[in-house]
C-alpha cells in the first residue's frame, strides 16, 4: 500500500492545483523570484565579487563609491561590494541550517507528543511552553553567550529557540490528522507507530509546516543579522550583513554609505522570504478565500 | 474570577519551574571548567579549589540547582562576575529606562497599529487595505536596528535635528529625555505596529462575519455604531492577548534598540554581560524575560476575562 493512496484527493491533481494558486498571486513569485536571485548570489560569489572579501588595504580605508569600488571600501579598506555579496552566504546559510535544526528537533517532538498523549504530551507541552516564554532574540543571545560566539552557534542558538513554535505546530496538526481513517485503518492492520508516524502522519502535515519554515528563515535571517550586529554571529573578518552594520555604526559621521547597502540587502531578502511565505500559505491552505 | 485566577496561576507554576530549569542549565554549555572561567587569570590549583569550595562547584548538579533557586527565591540572583556587585538591584536599577522606552513604543504601535488594522479590515480588498498591508509586511520584514540607524543618519548626522543616542533621566531634563526617546520609540514601536495592524485587521474580519454584527446591520443602527460598539469590542478581545504576547518582539527589539542608541537599559546590560563573559547577569536576564512573559501572558488572561462577559457569567 503506497502512501500516496492515503490523500483524499489524487496527489497529481492536488498539487496542480497548488502550483496554480500560488501562480495567481503575483506577488509571491516576485518575492519567489528574488529569493532565488539572493541564492544564486551567495552560491556563485567567488565568480560576482569583484575583489576578495577579507582582503585589506590600508591604502583605501573608508573610501567613497568609484569606478574601481562601486559601493566604496570599510574602515580596513575591504571592498564594500565583496563583502555585500559574501554576506549573502552567512545570511541564507544561518537562515536555512537554523530552520532546519528547528525543524528536526520540533517536528518531531510535537509528532510524538500529540500521538502518544497523555501525561506525556502534558509534560513535553510544559517544555515547549516554557522554552516558548524566553523570548526568541534573549534566548538565542543568552545560548549564544555560554556557547561562545561563532556563526554556528549563532544557527545553533537560533535553531534550538525556533523549535518550540514548529513543536505546537506539529502537535496540533497531529492530534487532527490521528483521527481519520486512514490513520485509523493503518492502526487496525497493526502497522507499527513508528511507520504510522512517518508514512501517515508526516506527509499530511507537511504542508503548514513548510508555510512556517518558509516564514520562519525570514525571522531567522533576521536574527542572525541581529546577533552578528551585536557580534555574537558571523566572526571578523568573515563578512555578514550584520556585522556591517555593527561596524558602520562607527563610522556614521565619516562614512555614512557604508551603513545603506548591508541594511537594504536584508531588509530585501527577508520581505521576498515574507511574501514568498504569504503566497505559499494562501496557495496551500485557501480556507481564507 | 477568584477561582478563574487561581487556576491560571496554578497552571504557570510548571512553566516557571521549568524555565528555572533551562536557564540554571544553560551554564552547563560553558565549554570548559566553570572554575577556571570565575578564576579569570588565577592559575594556582589552590585558589582555583577554593573557588570551587566557594561556589560549591564540587556538589551534585541537583543540588547546585536547588542552592541557586533557593537564593533567587529570596531574592539573591548571585554576584557580578565583572564587579561584585548584586546582580539583582543592577537589573531594578535599569529596568525603569527600559520600562519607559517600551511604554513609549507600546503607545506609538496602539495609535498607530489599531485604527490602520480596522480601516484596513473595514475597506478589504481596496487599494488602502492594500496598501497598509505592504507597509505592514515591510515593518516585519525591516530589521529594527538598522531603521535605527537610519534614523540616526537623517536626523543628527545630516539634519542634526535630535542627539544620536545617550539617556537622561526625565526628572532632570524632561525635554533632553524626550528628544532621546524619540527615535528610539519609533523604532521599536515600528514592527510592533506592523504586527498589531495584522492582528486588528484579521480580528476585525473574523468579528465583521459573525450574526450579531448582521443584526446590529439589520436593525439599522449607523454603520459607526455597528463597528465601534460590536465588532471592535469583540474584537479587542484577541488584540489584547495578542499584545500581550508581543511582550517578547518588545523585549528583544528593545536589546538592539538600546544597543543601537546606547541606552542603558536593561537590553545594554544583557549585551554587555556578554562581552564582559558575566554570565550570572546574562542568566538573571534570560530568567527574569521568562518570567516577565509569564506574567504578561496572566495579565492577559486577565484582561480577556475582564472584557468577555461569555467568559465572566
Amino acid at each position: 500500500m503506497a502512501a500516496t493512496g492515503t490523500l483524499p484527493v489524487p496527489e497529481k491533481r492536488r498539487r496542480s492545483r497548488v502550483v496554480r494558486r500560488f501562480l495567481r498571486h503575483r506577488p509571491a513569485i516576485v518575492g519567489g523570484g528574488v529569493v532565488l536571485i539572493v541564492v544564486m548570489v551567495a552560491v556563485f560569489a567567488p565568480l560576482l565579487a569583484p575583489y576578495d572579501p577579507t582582503a585589506t588595504d590600508w591604502g583605501k580605508i573608508r573610501q567613497a563609491p568609484s569606478a574601481e569600488h562601486w559601493l566604496g571600501t570599510d574602515d580596513l579598506g575591504r571592498d564594500s561590494l565583496s563583502r555585500l555579496i559574501y554576506g549573502a552566504r552567512a545570511s541564507l546559510m544561518a537562515g536555512v541550517v537554523s530552520v532546519l535544526i528547528a525543524v528536526g528537533i520540533g517536528v518531531p517532538f510535537g509528532m510524538i507528543s500529540g500521538y502518544v498523549g497523555g501525561w506525556l504530551d502534558a509534560v513535553m507541552m510544559r517544555i515547549t511552553d516554557a522554552v516558548l516564554a524566553i523570548p526568541f532574540l534573549i534566548l538565542a543571545i543568552a545560548l549564544a553567550a555560554f556557547l561562545g560566539p561563532s556563526l554556528t552557534n549563532a544557527m545553533i542558538a537560533i535553531g534550538l529557540s525556533a523549535s518550540p513554535v514548529f513543536a505546537r505546530l506539529a502537535r496540533g496538526q497531529t492530534l487532527v490528522v490521528r483521527l481519520e481513517d486512514y490513520v485509523q485503518a493503518a492502526r487496525s492492520i497493526g502497522a507499527p507507530h513508528v511507520i504510522i508516524l512517518l508514512r501517515h502522519i508526516f506527509p499530511n502535515i507537511l504542508p503548514p509546516i513548510l508555510v512556517q519554515a518558509t516564514l520562519t528563515i525570514a525571522i531567522a535571517i533576521i536574527a542572525e543579522a541581529s546577533l552578528s550586529f551585536l557580534g555574537l554571529g558571523q566572526q571578523p573578518p568573515f563578512p555578514s550583513w550584520g556585522g556591517m552594520l555593527n561596524t558602520a555604526r562607527s563610522f556614521l559621521y565619516q562614512a555614512p554609505e557604508m551603513a545603506i547597502w548591508p541594511g537594504i540587502a536584508i531588509f530585501v531578502t527577508v520581505l521576498a522570504f515574507n511574501v514568498f511565505g504569504d503566497g505559499l500559505h494562501d496557495a496551500l491552505d485557501p480556507k481564507d478565500e | 474570577m477568584l477561582r478563574f485566577l487561581a487556576d491560571r496561576l496554578l497552571a504557570a507554576i510548571p512553566t516557571l519551574l521549568l524555565i528555572t530549569i533551562i536557564v540554571f542549565g544553560l551554564q552547563q554549555l560553558l565549554p570548559g571548567d566553570v572554575a577556571l572561567i570565575l578564576a579569570g587569570d588565577e592559575r594556582d590549583p589552590a585558589a582555583i579549589e577554593e573557588i570551587r569550595e566557594l561556589y560549591g562547584l564540587n556538589d551534585p548538579l541537583p543540588i547546585q540547582y536547588f542552592r541557586w533557586f533557593a537564593d533567587m527565591l529570596q531574592g539573591d540572583f548571585g554576584r557580578s562576575l565583572r564587579t561584585g556587585a548584586p546582580v539583582g538591584p543592577m537589573i531594578l536599577e535599569k529596568l525603569p529606562i527600559t520600562l519607559q522606552l517600551a511604554a513609549l513604543a507600546l503607545v506609538f504601535s496602539i495609535v498607530i497599529g489599531i485604527p490602520t488594522g480596522i480601516i484596513s479590515a473595514i475597506r478589504k480588498g481596496s487599494a488602502l487595505d492594500y496598501g497598509a498591508n505592504i507597509v505592514a509586511l515591510s515593518g516585519i520584514s525591516l530589521p529594527s536596528f538598522w531603521l535605527g540607524i537610519m534614523l540616526i543618519l537623517l536626523f543628527s548626522v545630516q539634519l542634526d535635528w535630535l542627539p544620536a543616542g545617550g539617556y537622561v533621566s526625565p526628572l532632570e531634563d524632561l525635554g533632553g529625555n524626550l528628544a532621546r526617546m524619540v527615535m528610539p520609540a519609533f523604532v521599536l514601536g515600528t514592527a510592533l505596529a506592523a504586527s498589531m495592524m495584522r492582528h486588528t485587521r484579521s480580528a476585525m474580519l473574523s468579528v465583521m462575519r459573525q450574526d450579531y454584527v448582521r443584526t446590529a446591520r439589520a436593525k439599522g443602527l449607523s454603520e459607526r455604531t455597528v463597528i465601534l460598539k460590536h465588532a471592535l469590542r469583540n474584537a479587542l478581545v484577541p488584540i489584547i492577548t495578542l499584545t500581550a504576547l508581543q511582550f517578547g518582539t518588545l523585549v528583544a527589539g528593545a536589546v538592539l534598540t538600546e544597543q543601537v542608541f546606547n541606552i542603558p537599559g536593561f537590553g545594554k546590560l544583557i549585551v554587555d554581560a556578554v562581552f564582559n563573559r558575566d554570565y550570572p547577569v546574562v542568566q538573571a536576564v534570560t530568567l527574569a524575560t521568562g518570567v516577565g512573559f509569564v506574567l504578561m501572558s496572566l495579565l492577559a488572561d486577565i484582561g480577556y476575562f475582564l472584557v468577555s462577559p461569555k467568559l465572566r457569567g
